[in-house]
């Protein structure tokens, strides 16, 4: 078996196979890479019982996100504060997917409520790189990488706020695309950091991530944040080629803390765009190196609201014989948060702190600022930005959960996407010592037509996409 | 020492009477089973998002309009971080540093007449919390989430009041003003109207004393109440050599005593920060537009033209405009009976206001409407039936009857104004009491009302009273 795509699927679906095969093949095939931890809870039932509609993904299976809420079936955030919660009602996204015919099999394995670049942090245990079970595959939306890279099934959603979608998709070898901030609806998404949150997809290409994305975009009256703005024809994007496509190559992006192979390998890719007729140009975003403390008080600030709700009295983790409220609330949320999702929200509560707001909260949203301008002025001569995704492959398990700086440092080549709001997506760029890398291209905020054209243009001349990691089904 | 001078501000919580919440499409009537009325947004399931409700918006606007407040083109929502078993969020939605309206005056008229102008600070939207319940269940707390998210403003006046008296009279004032701009029921027992007062007290030209707060109180009686306790209370320390300390306090209605609530060494940071569920709120100028355009003539206004256009008298005019819905009814009633304001006034104020008193009525929902008062008032003015004749009328209106010269014509009320039949009328009566006449001849003034009362008896009212006034002086042969 070859690396599972859209258009594989629906050629076994012509050739007379019928959904229920497909969604009993990806059931069997989640069944043998379960030792990978990819999905937190499989819905082999629900997605048996599937009313399959005549939308563009009929009877194509997925799996979503452990965050977006679903109708009926666990979501857990990875949490132990939400292990038991059922949500009674499903997030728009899921919807959408459901009205375009896809077929969910079940929920993907996260870094706990979104918060992780390594997917340990998850109470349901780690998730392992279907291309080095000794390595991570990235967070936060790890299982969903893991997944896709695995064969498992050709697609699953993701949430990025600061890389979540990206990140992972460059260490295990597949597509991640994070669309414009507002473009897809938030709504029954489980909240980390709500300016930066954005839905996104993880597939094998750019194709399959933009019919996806095609299903899921456009307004939501139930998201304020959410934009009321026509939604490109992605498919059509995809073959308008980038001749005369002026990328830009952001010096920042290869700062020092990229290696030396990593650098090599994307501009390798890069030149496949180049000779695809693209116009590479040197950038540069000199506020990019702000943008980790930046996001790491912004993203924290807002959590530390967000998960103020998860307080033990209407649902989820409840501590038992407890003595007056005050204990409710304190032991409910120590047994129930891990150490990654304590740590930010304690941050968040400092940086918002009489007398600390205005010298990290309202200091970082002004570096926020400085780093939407700098793109703005960049977007002035160039139509995308490319770098790297992360500074290097996927790392060993354990290697940087004793610091959690150096996890957060990682994320520098992704977080200021998400702070000013960009469509970004990473494409497999080739392989470093066996492990894929991710070229990252970043688009003008609603331009996600652009992206797909430079995504699809570099899939059509390179096969990176469609390599088969050694844990992956065949 | 006696000097003291009490410095008073007043946050007052009005809930505007939307039909759905600030944030979510729940209905906000009040008295539903608890946790009816609470929408996945309302119990911050995980994964819900605001989404502003713009008749909220409006209300607010029109609120700021009304008191010729700035208002934001552009105003952001805040979150207002605390964990509270009626806050499911753990954060309230409020405002903080941008509100939607600021600035702006109240004018406020005290019994005694004198007029105050209380400057306001300004007013903005937020969320109500739910309620604890504490009585429902055998050693347990109960939460009622119906209330949670139900669209507040909150309006901050300046300290610029020095007595429980101005204190009461601007909440009403402001009480008076929502309900006239259709903004809130103003039903202070249910909660949709309340109050947290700043009290303090210190010598003038001196600096404030410290202050504290008296929160929810929610009639008018227990904030003068408070009020008065609170100053007398730190008066008396400081005249002690105590020193206040910046609290909050609690009002029990009760004991008639305010005590301790929360020290300010207990006070929460609210970590107030923008809240990126929600966009900034935008009124265009289109917007303003359309909402000025749709503003009611205001209360103030409305007695001005009264006193200066209609000649009313002030106690008139203010008893008509204390709510919109009766000085709409004296409107309707006087444009139909051009230069009879007072007429018009006096039965508002008088026959009208009593039934409706008696029979526990509001005015739009009165027996007589506008339009039938105005029948039973024209035959008053064109002389058809005198005013006592017309009360009546007026209580066989109320009962059920049909319109007023329905009723004149059936019962046989009109006005005797023949001056004949007057005068026939007369000479029986004076014919019938010789005695009577005697006595008055003789110097008994007082035997004139007498005689008027009889035959007017003999008319069962009916007769013209003025013309029977002066055919009786011709006959009885007093001048003048």
């Amino acid at each position: 078996m070859s690396a599972l795509t859209l258009a594989a699927q629906r050629a076994a679906l012509s050739a007379g196979r019928c959904s229920r095969d497909l969604t009993e093949e990806a059931l069997a095939r989640a069944a043998s890479t379960a030792s990978l931890n990819a999905l937190i809870s499989c819905d082999a039932e629900g997605a048996r019982a599937a009313a399959i509609g005549d939308g563009p993904l009929s009877g194509i299976p997925f799996a979503h996100k452990d965050l977006f809420c679903t109708r009926g079936l666990r979501t857990t955030c990875a949490s132990k504060m939400l292990a038991e919660f059922v949500p009674p009602y499903d997030a728009t996204i899921v919807e959408r997917l459901t009205s375009a015919g896809a077929v969910s099999i079940g929920k993907t394995n996260m870094d706990e409520f979104a918060m992780g670049s390594s997917n340990e942090n998850s109470a349901f245990g780690p998730v392992l790189n279907p291309w080095d079970t000794t390595r991570v595959p990235g967070g936060s939306s790890g299982g969903s990488a893991a997944i896709v890279a695995a064969n498992v099934v050709a697609f699953a959603t993701g949430s990025d706020t600061g890389g979540s979608v990206r990140q992972p998709a460059a260490f295990c070898g597949v597509t991640g695309f994070k669309p414009s901030y507002g473009r897809v609806s938030r709504y029954g998404m489980v909240a980390y950091a709500s300016s930066l949150d954005q839905a996104g997809v993880i597939a094998r290409s750019a194709a399959d991530c933009a019919d996806v994305l095609q299903a899921m975009a456009g307004h939501d009256p139930r998201d304020a944040t959410s934009v009321d703005r026509t939604v490109d024809d992605y498919r059509a994007a995809l073959d308008r080629g980038v001749r005369g496509l002026r990328i830009g190559i952001a010096r920042e992006l290869f700062s020092a803390g990229v290696s030396d192979a990593m650098q090599t390998t994307v501009h390798r890719a890069l030149h496949e765009l180049e000779a695809a007729g693209a116009i590479l140009v040197e950038i540069d975003l000199p506020s990019l190196p702000l943008s980790i403390p930046a996001y790491y008080v912004i993203a924290p600030a807002e959590a530390s609201s967000n998960l103020a709700r998860y307080d033990g009295v209407r649902y989820g983790r409840r501590a038992a014989a407890v003595k007056g409220l005050h204990d409710l609330y304190s032991r409910s949320r120590a047994e129930g948060f891990g150490t990654e999702v304590k740590r930010r929200i304690l941050t968040g509560t400092y940086v918002l702190s009489s007398g600390y707001y205005d010298a990290y909260y309202l200091r970082a949203q002004q570096v926020r600022r400085l780093i939407a301008n700098d793109f703005a002025r960049a977007f002035a001569t160039v139509d995308l930005i490319a770098g790297p995704t992360t500074p290097d492959v996927a790392f060993k398990l354990g290697e940087k959960t004793a610091d959690p700086l150096a996890m957060y440092a990682a994320d520098i080549n992704t977080v200021a996407v998400n702070l000013a709001g960009l469509p970004a997506m990473s494409v497999p760029a080739g392989f470093i010592g066996g492990l894929p890398a991710g070229l990252q291209l970043i688009g003008q905020a609603f331009d996600e037509a652009s992206l797909f054209a430079a995504g699809h243009a570099l899939q059509s001349r390179t096969d990176w996409h469609l390599a088969m990691a050694p844990g992956a089904v065949r | 020492m006696n000097d003291w001078q009490a410095v008073i501000g007043l946050e007052i919580h009005v809930q505007l009477n939307t039909r759905s919440k600030l944030f979510s499409g729940a209905s906000t009537a009040y008295g539903a089973e608890p946790n009816t009325q609470a929408s996945w947004v309302d119990v911050a399931l995980p994964g819900t998002l605001p989404v502003p409700n713009i008749e909220a918006i409006r209300k607010a606007v029109t609120f700021g309009l009304a008191v010729g407040a700035d208002v934001a083109a552009e105003s952001i929502f805040a979150r207002k971080n605390y964990f509270y078993p009626d806050s499911p969020k753990g954060y309230q939605i409020s405002q903080y540093e941008r509100p939607i309206v600021a600035g702006g005056t109240i004018l406020a008229r005290l019994d005694d007449g004198r007029e105050i102008t209380v400057q306001l600070t300004r007013a903005h939207l937020e969320e109500d919390a739910g309620k604890s319940v504490h009585d429902a269940f055998h050693a347990a707390s109960g939460i009622d989430l119906n209330r949670a998210g139900t669209a507040l403003i909150e309006v901050v006046s300046e300290p610029v009041m020095h007595s429980s008296a101005e204190a009461v009279a601007y909440m009403k004032a402001v009480h008076r003003l929502v309900r006239w701009l259709d903004i809130c029921d103003g039903n202070l027992q249910e909660g949709s109207f309340r109050c947290d007062a700043n009290v303090s007290v210190h010598q003038p030209g001196t600096p404030f004393g410290t202050r504290c707060e008296i929160k929810n109180v929610n009639s008018f009686r227990f904030v003068e109440k408070a009020i008065d306790y609170e100053i007398e209370r730190q008066i008396r320390a400081i005249e002690n050599g105590e020193r206040i300390v910046q609290e909050t306090r609690l009002y029990d209605a009760a004991a008639n005593k305010t005590r301790t609530m929360r020290s300010k060494e207990d006070a929460e940071d609210y970590r107030y920060f923008p809240d990126p569920d929600l966009p900034p709120i935008r009124v265009t100028a289109t917007e303003f537009d359309a909402l000025r355009a749709t503003l009611p003539e205001l209360p103030d206004a409305r007695r001005s033209r009264y006193i200066d256009a209609h000649g009313l008298t002030a106690y008139d005019a203010n008893k008509l405009t204390e709510e919109r819905s009766t000085s709409d009814y004296f409107e309707a009633v006087a444009n139909a009976l051009p230069g009879h304001s007072k007429l018009v006034a006096n039965w508002v104020n008088g026959e009208l206001a009593a039934a409706l008193n008696e029979a526990q009525s509001a005015i739009t929902a009165s027996r007589i409407g506008a339009p039938a008062l105005a029948g039973l008032l024209a035959r008053i003015v064109d002389g058809t039936i005198s005013g006592k004749i017309a009360k009546d009328v007026f209580a066989a209106m109320w009962a059920g009857e049909q319109s007023a010269d329905a009723i004149i014509d059936a019962r046989g009320l009109r006005q005797i104004s023949d001056s004949g039949a007057i005068g026939q009328m007369l000479d029986d009566v004076l014919a019938q009491f010789p005695e009577q006449v005697a006595k008055y001849r003789a110097g008994d003034a007082k035997l004139f009302q007498f005689l008027v009362g009889q035959a007017m008896k003999a008319t069962k009212g009916k007769a013209n009273p003025t013309q029977v006034n002066e055919l009786l002086r011709e006959r009885l042969g007093v001048t003048g």
